[in-house]
């Protein structure tokens, strides 16, 4: 890639990819990563790995200013927060642990099968 | 101890790379049955700490792109806000529908994307093999 200058067109999908992963990540209180890193890989032919660390990087100050947002309209639930957290803390390191032993395929279909299920039932 | 493993799934999940919100948001709401504002607050709080983690970890591998990052960012938080301000002053009926939709396309896409990469994955390891 050259050095320093970057076209315009680049300039669009940068706006285009920050200003939706941005809305959607605020919108729906999640889902800027799934939506982040086929963006770059897709638009802005970035590798793989490096879009998702690099997504990470592009969220985490999204969701600042989205928190900051719903804490102040007091949609806040401290306990049920920190008592999810810490399941979650537990639940990420066994995730990265086992993703090197499990294969992530079939769990992607139970996910699938499971969000979709859900997702029927937050509709109707 | 429900509100543990659910948090305890999603990590799992989120762990692995795939969406964690995705799985956190619907079974609060579906299990304990917040308001849907709170538990998209709950995902997005919970998102911060991970996150820092995960990020510094991925800095030192030298992972993130930031020539990416600054200029998303930007426009990013453009969105972050609009979203946000939306989200607050929809009900909590109309957000519930609305977040069903969005992960009914979420669920549809990873149903549909993820076989073929896998095949390259394969192949690729074959390859290495």
């Amino acid at each position: 890639m050259g050095k320093g200058r970057i076209s315009i067109s680049k300039h669009i999908k940068f706006a285009i990819i920050g200003l939706i992963t941005g809305i959607a990540n605020g919108l729906f209180g999640s889902g800027g990563g799934t939506i982040a890193v086929p963006a770059m890989v897709l638009l802005l032919k970035e590798e793989e790995h490096v879009a998702h660390a690099t997504a990470i990087s592009i969220i985490l100050p999204l969701t600042l200013v989205s928190a900051f947002i719903y804490v102040s309209n007091s949609y806040i639930d401290w306990s049920l927060t920190i008592k999810t957290m810490l399941g979650g803390i537990v639940g990420g390191y066994l995730g990265a642990k086992l993703l090197n032993i499990c294969p992530t395929r079939i769990l992607r279909k139970i996910f699938a099968v499971f969000i979709i299920a859900a997702a029927v039932r937050m509709i109707i | 101890m429900l509100l543990f493993l659910i948090g305890l799934a999603s990590g799992i999940i989120s762990g692995m790379g795939i969406g964690g919100g995705a799985i956190l948001i619907p079974a609060l709401v579906l299990f304990v049955n917040p308001n849907q504002h709170i538990a998209q607050s709950v995902n997005l709080l919970f998102f911060i700490p991970t996150a820092v983690i995960a990020l510094i970890v991925h800095i030192k591998n030298k992972r993130v792109n930031f020539k990416l990052t600054i200029p998303i960012v930007i426009f990013g938080l453009v969105g972050a806000f609009l979203g946000s301000r939306l989200a607050v002053s929809l009900p909590g009926v109309s957000l519930k529908r609305y977040f069903g939709i969005f992960l009914l396309v979420l669920g549809f896409y990873e149903m549909l994307r993820k076989d073929k990469k896998k095949n390259k994955e394969q192949e690729n390891r074959n390859e290495h093999a």
